[in-house]
C-alpha cells in the first residue's frame, strides 16, 4: 500500500514538471488563440540567463527574479517583433513560425552555452522527509504549491480583473475588441510577456531534478501539450491535473503493468487522452466548442 | 509585390548552389595530394545527441594542431565535417556527400551505432577507410572479413560489461543487480555484454528498466529500482541521465555499491551536476584520461591537450568527449605517418598492424591491431573508483583481447 | 500568354528539369533528389489533408515509418520484389489511416494535432518493442534495387527515375481528383463543415477517407525512401520527421499539388545549406529561413508562382483589393477564434 502511495506521490512530482510548462502554453493560448511550439524553447533559454546570472555570483532568488523580468520583456518584444505580424492571417503559418524559433532557440543556447548538461540548484533546497513510509521532497511540494499559486493568480487574472477581461476578449475575437476600446496589441504583448514569464519559471522549477541542457524542454514539450490538452487548452487548473494525470498514470503502469515496461510507457496517457477526447472533445475542463451556423 | 520579388531572390539563392559532379583528381586515391589530406566526418551537431559534437571539437583542435607543426609528412589535414542530427538518413547522405562529392580520402569517427550501420556497407563497397568510428558496439570488429575497410577505437561495451562483471564476481561474488539501461544499440550493447559475463558466476540481474533518450527524467524508474532487494546498481546510460540517477540514487538513500558506465563517468557531465557529495564510491571504467580530474593536471599530454584546445577551439577542455576525439584524432594521424603510400589500401595496412601509445589514454594502454584477425584497436580498461573529487584508478590495467 | 499556356510551360519546365536531373547531376545529389520526391509524395499527402480537408496532423511520420518498415520487412524478410513493396505499403497504411481515422472523426485543430502526435511519438517506440522482428534501434540494412541491365542506366540514375514515375503518378492521382466532385466535396468540408453537410456531403466519410488516402500516400513514400537510402531505424522516424512533412506543406503553399514540390526541396536542402553555411549556428540559419520564408510568402512557394503568374497573365486589376492566393479561410480553428 505505501508503495502505491509512493507511486502516486511520484506521479505527482513528475507530473508536476509537465504542469508548469503546460500552464505557459495555455495561458498563451487563452490570451493569444495561438499555440506555441517555442514555449519550451523560450523557456530553456531563460533558465541558462539564470543560471548565468547565478554562476556569475548573483544569489539565487534575484537571479530568478531578474530572469522573470527578462523573460516578460523578451515575451513582449518576440510578440511585436515577430508573431505580430502573422496574426489574423493563416494559422499554420504562424505555427511553423514558432517551429522555426524552436529551433533557432535551440541552436542559439548550443551555441553561447554548450551543449553539455549542468545543474541548477532548487529554490526549495534538496532536503527529503518521510511521512508514514512514503518518501516526500520539499522540493516537489514546493513545485506544487506554485503551480496552485500560479493557477489562482491566473483565475484572479482573467475572471476578476478588467486587463484579463481585455485580454480574453482580444483572443476571441480581436475585431470586435478593438472596436469597443480594448488595445489589442497590448493585450497580445501582454499575454506573450507573462506567458514567457511563466514558462521562465517553469524552466527554473524543472531544471534542479532534470539537469539543464539544451535538450531540457524538449522532451517535457510533448507531455506539456499532452497536460494541456487532457486538461482542455483554456483551462489553467485543467493543465495542472492534466500533468498529473500524466504523471501518476504513467507511473502506474510503468510500475504495476509488466508488458507495457519503460519503453511503452508513454502510451498510456497518450491512450487515456484520446479516450478522453473521444469522450470529451475540448478537454476535461475546456469550454464546449459552440458552431455558430 | 517587393516582397514576392525578394522572396524569389531568395528562393533563387538557395536552389542555385551546388551543381555539378564531383572534380576527379586525376591519377592516385582521391583526397589526398602533395599538399593536404582531406579526412570527413559526420556527427550530430543538432538535434538529442547535439553533446556529442564536442568530439569533433577535440578531434579539429588536434588536427589544428598537427598542421600549424607542418602538417604529416608535410600535407595538411583538411577535416570535413557534415551534420546528422543522428538521424540515419542523413548518415547516408553526409558518407555519400563526403565520399563522392568532397572526394575525402578516409571517413573518420562517424558516430553512433545506427548511423554507422547504415553507412558501413556502402562505404566498403566504396572501399573507403572508414576509421575509428565513435560508437563502441562491438559489431565493428566481429567481422573484420564482411567489412574490412571498417574499424572502430573505444573498448567497446561487451569488453567494459566484462570488466564490471569480473570486478563484481571479486568485490561480491553473490552480487544482486539491479540495472538502469538506454533503450537503444549502446544500452542494448552494453547490458547484453554484461549478462554474457555474468553467466556462470553467481552474480544475478534482481531488476531491470530501461529508458528512452526522449523521456525528461528517470526518477520512476530509479524509484523501482531502489525498491528492489538489490545491493548493487548498475548505471547504463548517457550523461544526462546518468546525473539524474546518480542524483536520485542519493536523495533515495540507496546506498548500494554503483558501477556506471564509462560514458557517464565524466566529472563535468555528469558528477558535478549530480553532486561529489552523491558520487563517493562510484566505480568505472577508464581508458582515458579524464581531463576534469586533478591528478593530471602536471600530465605532458593533458597539458599539451588542454592549451591546444584554448588556442583553436571554443568548446571547453574539461569536457570528456573532447579529449576522446584528440584521442581519436592522433591514432588517425599515427596511422597516416605509417602509410607507405599515399593509398586508401596503405592506409588500411597501416591501420591494422598498428602497437603505439596514444598520451591521453592511460598508462599501459596502448592502441594495437595486429592484422585481420584483430578488430579491436583498444582492448584494454581500468576500473576506477571516484573518492574525494577525482576518479582514482584501481587495481592494474584489464587487457581483454577478443580471442 | 493566356493562364493555360503559362502553366503548361511552367509545368512541364518543371518535368524536363526532373527528367534530366540524373544526367546532370552526380550519384550524391541525385540521391538527394531521391529523397526529396519522397519527401514530396509524403507532403502531397499531408496536403490532400490538412490544406485540402481543413484537418491537420502531426503524426505523419508513423505512417512513412510503417510504409517504411513495411517495405524493409518485405524485401529482406519475404523476399518480395521492391516494385511491389510500394503498393504493399500504401495499402495497408491506408487502412491504418482509416481505422485512425474513424475515431478521429470527433477531434479538431489542437486536439486532433495532439493525438496525431501521439502516433508520432508511439511509432519509434513501438518499432523498438517489436524488435524480433525490426532489429530495433541497431537497424536493418535493405537491399536496394539495382539498374537493370537492359537499361543504360547507373544504379543511382536508375532509382531515381524510379522515383519520379512513382512520384508523377502519385501526383496525378491527387491531381485529377481534387479536381473532380469528390476534390470539391473535400475542399467545402474545409470550407465549412456545415455548410457542406447541408449540401448532402458526407462529412464522416468524405473526412476519414481523406484520412486514408493521406496515410497511404505516407506509406508509398516511406517505402520510396527504404528504396533511396537502404536503410532503416527507428531514429529516422522520431517527432522530427512528422513536424518537418507540415514544414514542408505550409512553406510550400497549403492546397497545392506543385507546393509538395517545393517543400521536399526546402527540408531536404536547407538544413544542409545552414550547416555548411556555419556548423556552430545551423539551427539559428534554418530557423531563421524558415521564419523568413513565412514573413516573405505566407502562402508558400505556391504562392508566389501563383503570384508571378497572375502578373504575366495581367489580372492584377482583379485581385486588386483581395488578398491575393489560398480562396479559403483555412483549417477549422477552435470556437471563439475569428
Amino acid at each position: 500500500m505505501e508503495r502505491f502511495i509512493q507511486v502516486i506521490v511520484d506521479g505527482i512530482a513528475t507530473g508536476s514538471i509537465y504542469a508548469a510548462l503546460a500552464l505557459a502554453l495555455v495561458l498563451i493560448f487563452r490570451s493569444t488563440g495561438v499555440v506555441n511550439f517555442a514555449q519550451g524553447e523560450m523557456a530553456m533559454f531563460s533558465t541558462f540567463i539564470a543560471w548565468g546570472l547565478y554562476a556569475g555570483g548573483v544569489p539565487l532568488g534575484l537571479a530568478v527574479l531578474t530572469t522573470l523580468v527578462l523573460s516578460f520583456v523578451a515575451g513582449l518584444v518576440i510578440e511585436r517583433g515577430l508573431i505580430r505580424h502573422f496574426e489574423g492571417g493563416e494559422e499554420l503559418t504562424l505555427v511553423i513560425v514558432t517551429l522555426g524559433l524552436f529551433i533557432l532557440l535551440n541552436s542559439l543556447a548550443g551555441w553561447i552555452w554548450g551543449f553539455g548538461n549542468r545543474s541548477f540548484p532548487s529554490l526549495f533546497g534538496d532536503s527529503t522527509f518521510t511521512l508514514g513510509g512514503v518518501q516526500l521532497s520539499v522540493e516537489s511540494i514546493g513545485i506544487v504549491a506554485v503551480l496552485i499559486g500560479v493557477v489562482g493568480v491566473l483565475f484572479l487574472l482573467f475572471q476578476r480583473t478588467k486587463i484579463g477581461l481585455a485580454m480574453r476578449a482580444a483572443a476571441l475575437n480581436p475585431e470586435s475588441s478593438g472596436l469597443v476600446g480594448v488595445r489589442v496589441g497590448r493585450m497580445l504583448m501582454l499575454g506573450w510577456g507573462l506567458a514567457a514569464a511563466l514558462g521562465a519559471i517553469a524552466g527554473v522549477l524543472v531544471a534542479p531534478r532534470l539537469f539543464l541542457d539544451v535538450n531540457l524542454m524538449g522532451s517535457v514539450l510533448i507531455y506539456a501539450f499532452a497536460a494541456a490538452a487532457l486538461g482542455g487548452f483554456d483551462s489553467a487548473i485543467g493543465a495542472v491535473i492534466g500533468g498529473w494525470v500524466i504523471g501518476i498514470s504513467e507511473n502506474i503502469a510503468g510500475t504495476y503493468v509488466d508488458f507495457i515496461g519503460a519503453d511503452l510507457k508513454i502510451l498510456v496517457p497518450l491512450a487515456i487522452i484520446f479516450v478522453v477526447l473521444l469522450l470529451r472533445p475540448s478537454g476535461l475542463f475546456g469550454t464546449r466548442e459552440v458552431a455558430r451556423v | 509585390m517587393r516582397r514576392s520579388w525578394l522572396a524569389l531572390l531568395l528562393v533563387a539563392a538557395l536552389v542555385a548552389v551546388g551543381c555539378g559532379r564531383g572534380d576527379d583528381d586525376g591519377g592516385g586515391d582521391p583526397g589526398i595530394s602533395d599538399e593536404e589530406i582531406k579526412i570527413g566526418g559526420s556527427y550530430p551537431f543538432s538535434g538529442p545527441a547535439s553533446a556529442y559534437r564536442s568530439i569533433a571539437e577535440g578531434a579539429k583542435a588536434y588536427f589544428d594542431l598537427v598542421n600549424a607543426e607542418g602538417g604529416v609528412d608535410g600535407r595538411k589535414i583538411k577535416f570535413i565535417t557534415l551534420d546528422d542530427a543522428y538521424e540515419p538518413p542523413k548518415a547516408v547522405e553526409n558518407a555519400r556527400r563526403l565520399i563522392e562529392q568532397e572526394q575525402v580520402f578516409a571517413l573518420f569517427n562517424t558516430l553512433g551505432t545506427p548511423n554507422n550501420v547504415a553507412i558501413w556497407d556502402y562505404v566498403n563497397e566504396q572501399k573507403v577507410p572508414h576509421l575509428y568510428v565513435a560508437t563502441g558496439a562491438s559489431l565493428w570488429g566481429a567481422n573484420v572479413e564482411a567489412h574490412p575497410w571498417t574499424i572502430g577505437w573505444q573498448p567497446d561495451y561487451v569488453s567494459e560489461a566484462k570488466a564490471y562483471a569480473d570486478y563484481l564476481d571479486k568485490e561480491n561474488p553473490d552480487a544482486k543487480v539491479a540495472v538502469l539501461y538506454q533503450n537503444d544499440a549502446f544500452g542494448k550493447d552494453l547490458l547484453g555484454g554484461f549478462e554474457k559475463a555474468i553467466k556462470g558466476t553467481d552474480i544475478e540481474i534482481v531488476a531491470d528498466e530501461s529508458y528512452e533518450v526522449t523521456d525528461p527524467t528517470v526518477a520512476s524508474q530509479m524509484a523501482k529500482l531502489a525498491d528492489s532487494d538489490a545491493d548493487t546498481f548498475l548505471n547504463i546510460t548517457t550523461p544526462k541521465f546518468g546525473a539524474q540517477a546518480i542524483a536520485a540514487a542519493h536523495k533515495l538513500g540507496w546506498d548500494v555499491l554503483h558501477i556506471v558506465n564509462n560514458v557517464s563517468a565524466s566529472k563535468l557531465l555528469v558528477l558535478e551536476p549530480a553532486g561529489l557529495d552523491a558520487s563517493q564510491g562510484l566505480i568505472s571504467t577508464a581508458y582515458y584520461k579524464d581531463p576534469a580530474s586533478g591528478q593530471w593536471d602536471d600530465d605532458p599530454a593533458m597539458r599539451e591537450y588542454k592549451s591546444a584546445m584554448r588556442k583553436y577551439s571554443r568548446a571547453n577542455p574539461d569536457d570528456p568527449f573532447c579529449i576522446f576525439g584528440w584521442g581519436a584524432a592522433q591514432t588517425l594521424v599515427e596511422a597516416l605517418n605509417g602509410m607507405e603510400e599515399p593509398t586508401r589500401e596503405a592506409l588500411m595496412d597501416s591501420v591494422r598492424h598498428m602497437d603505439i601509445r596514444v598520451p591521453i589514454l592511460l598508462p599501459g594502454i596502448r592502441v594495437k591491431t595486429s592484422g585481420t584477425e584483430d578488430g579491436y584497436p583498444i582492448e584494454a580498461t581500468q576500473i576506477q573508483r571516484f573518492e574525494g573529487e577525482n576518479w582514482k584508478l584501481v587495481g592494474d590495467v584489464i587487457q581483454a583481447p577478443h580471442n | 500568354m493566356s493562364d493555360r499556356t503559362l502553366r503548361m510551360v511552367g509545368l512541364g519546365a518543371l518535368v524536363a528539369f526532373a527528367l534530366l536531373v540524373p544526367f546532370l547531376f552526380g550519384p550524391y545529389r541525385v540521391g538527394q533528389f531521391t529523397l526529396v520526391l519522397a519527401y514530396a509524395v509524403a507532403a502531397l499527402g499531408l496536403n490532400l489533408l490538412v490544406g485540402y480537408n481543413g484537418q491537420i496532423s502531426l503524426g505523419h511520420g508513423a505512417f512513412f515509418a510503417i510504409g517504411a518498415y513495411t517495405a524493409a520487412l518485405l524485401i529482406e524478410k519475404a523476399g518480395v520484389h521492391y516494385l511491389l513493396t510500394l503498393p504493399a505499403a500504401g495499402a495497408l497504411t491506408f487502412v491504418l489511416g482509416y481505422l485512425f481515422g474513424v475515431p478521429a472523426l470527433r477531434l479538431r485543430g489542437l486536439y486532433l494535432a495532439l493525438v496525431t502526435l501521439g502516433l508520432a511519438i508511439a511509432t519509434p517506440q513501438l518499432i523498438k518493442r517489436f524488435d524480433t522482428i525490426t532489429e530495433g534501434t541497431q537497424g536493418m540494412t535493405v537491399e536496394q534495387p539495382e539498374s537493370p541491365s537492359w537499361l543504360p542506366f547507373a544504379d543511382d540514375q536508375f532509382l531515381y527515375l524510379l522515383a519520379l514515375l512513382v512520384a508523377v503518378i502519385m501526383f496525378a492521382l491527387a491531381w485529377s481528383l481534387m479536381r473532380s466532385q469528390v476534390g470539391r466535396a473535400v475542399k467545402a468540408v474545409r470550407d465549412g463543415e456545415i455548410p457542406a453537410s447541408t449540401l448532402g456531403i458526407n462529412l464522416a466519410s468524405t473526412k476519414t477517407r481523406v484520412f486514408a488516402l493521406s496515410a497511404g500516400y505516407a506509406g508509398v513514400a516511406g517505402a520510396m525512401y527504404v528504396l533511396a537510402i537502404g536503410f532503416v531505424a527507428p531514429e529516422a522516424f522520431t517527432v522530427t520527421i512528422s513536424l518537418a512533412f507540415l514544414a514542408a506543406i505550409v512553406v510550400g503553399g497549403l492546397a497545392t499539388i506543385v507546393g509538395a514540390v517545393f517543400g521536399a526541396l526546402f527540408i531536404e536542402f536547407v538544413p544542409v545549406y545552414a550547416s555548411d553555411v556555419n556548423d556552430a549556428l545551423t539551427g539559428v540559419i534554418y530557423g531563421g529561413v524558415l521564419i523568413l520564408f513565412m514573413y516573405l510568402l505566407p502562402d508558400g512557394a505556391a504562392g508566389l508562382l501563383r503570384r508571378l503568374r497572375d502578373l504575366v497573365v495581367r489580372r492584377r486589376a482583379v485581385e486588386k483589393g483581395r488578398r491575393p492566393a489560398v480562396a479559403s479561410p483555412g483549417p477549422r480553428v477552435p470556437a471563439g477564434r475569428t
